[in-house]
């Protein structure tokens, strides 16, 4: 009889452990289907060079950051400074993929706040975005030599998250 | 009469499309363009189809999945091309299988708990209730 008397405390408890899991989540940050898969293979043209051909398999070779920007994107200016700042330096190797801009606005932008890029993609309609699962402006991914996809971050890249969840990934010392 | 009508006419117009006209080929194609719409999830303003969100990767999207019609893929090809891309969140109603199953059964099997507590609690009073016939007076000040 006395044992009755917990569960509703048990029942308490459980509920409260699942809802307290929840809490700290974030649902608007979807998990990439793309971890662990290779970059999915694209054909477009360079942003600084109108024309020139860019594919998937041209970027393979060494590590990098795949950087998703738009001059429209205000927190692309937010994190634009850290990704700046971590190129310039050498820490990595960074590639930008410019999400659904005008080539003379996105060149202004860059010309404004500086130019880490070592590759720029030109995505102009968004098509390319698709295929890389993107929701929206910022977001990156970490490729590793293989050109396989380890890390998506999803929104503004601070210098923590450069620190603790990029670089050491870029460096293949942490999955 | 004319404030009813007009009411009516406004949420009408509120279910319609946030929609950029598009030039199908028939109704047809029109009404599977519909249906396919109103059941993928927008996935950046995550509480909305891509049918009534406004936000750009949902205009994007609705306009690969007219691409994609007019080249001739089937719903089922549209909507594995799109799974594969964000996953299965974009699917507002998620696949009957695997993991999803405790998603479409648990209101069943939470049903049938309940029914069961309340089946043993009626028996319970029933059994009290025959043992000790609870007096029934008028007086009772309910």
């Amino acid at each position: 009889m006395i044992a009755r008397l917990f569960i509703p405390l048990g029942l308490f408890l459980g509920l409260a452990v699942l809802l307290w899991s929840g809490l700290g989540k974030d649902p608007t940050i979807l998990p990439s289907t793309f971890l662990d898969k290779p970059v999915p293979a694209f054909e477009a043209t360079k942003l600084r060079e109108p024309g020139v051909p860019i594919a998937s398999q041209s970027l393979a070779g060494e590590p990098y950051l795949l950087n998703v920007f738009a001059s429209w994107c205000l927190s692309c200016r937010v994190e634009h400074p850290v990704l700046d700042a971590y190129a310039k330096r050498g820490a990595l190797k960074l590639v930008g993929l410019n999400y659904r801009d005008q080539r003379e606005d996105a060149l202004a932008w860059l010309n404004r706040f500086g130019d880490p890029y070592a590759e720029i993609i030109w995505d102009p309609d968004g098509r390319l975005g698709i295929d890389f699962g993107i929701t929206g402006a910022p977001e990156s991914f970490v490729v590793d030599a293989q050109g396989i996809i380890r890390y998506k971050v999803v929104g503004a890249i601070s210098p923590e998250i450069m620190e603790q969840e990029i670089l050491p990934r870029l460096r293949g010392s942490k999955n | 009469m004319r404030a009813l009508l007009c009411l009516i006419g406004l949420l009408i117009a509120s279910s319609a499309f946030a929609i950029d006209p598009l030039p199908f080929a028939d109704k047809d194609q029109e009404d599977r363009f519909r249906v396919l719409v109103a059941e993928l999830r927008c996935v950046q303003c995550q509480n909305q189809n891509l049918a009534d969100s406004d936000a750009l990767i949902a205009k994007d999207l609705r306009k690969e999945i007219f691409e994609q019609m007019q080249a001739g893929r089937s719903d089922d090809e549209i909507v594995a091309f799109l799974v594969e891309r964000y996953g299965e969140f974009v699917l507002y109603r998620p696949v009957f299988s695997g993991k999803n199953l405790l998603l479409w059964l648990g209101p069943l099997l939470i049903l049938v708990i309940g029914g069961v507590a309340v089946a043993v609690h009626l028996r319970r009073r029933r059994v009290a209730a025959g043992d000790n016939p609870m007096p029934i007076s008028e007086d009772i000040d309910w």
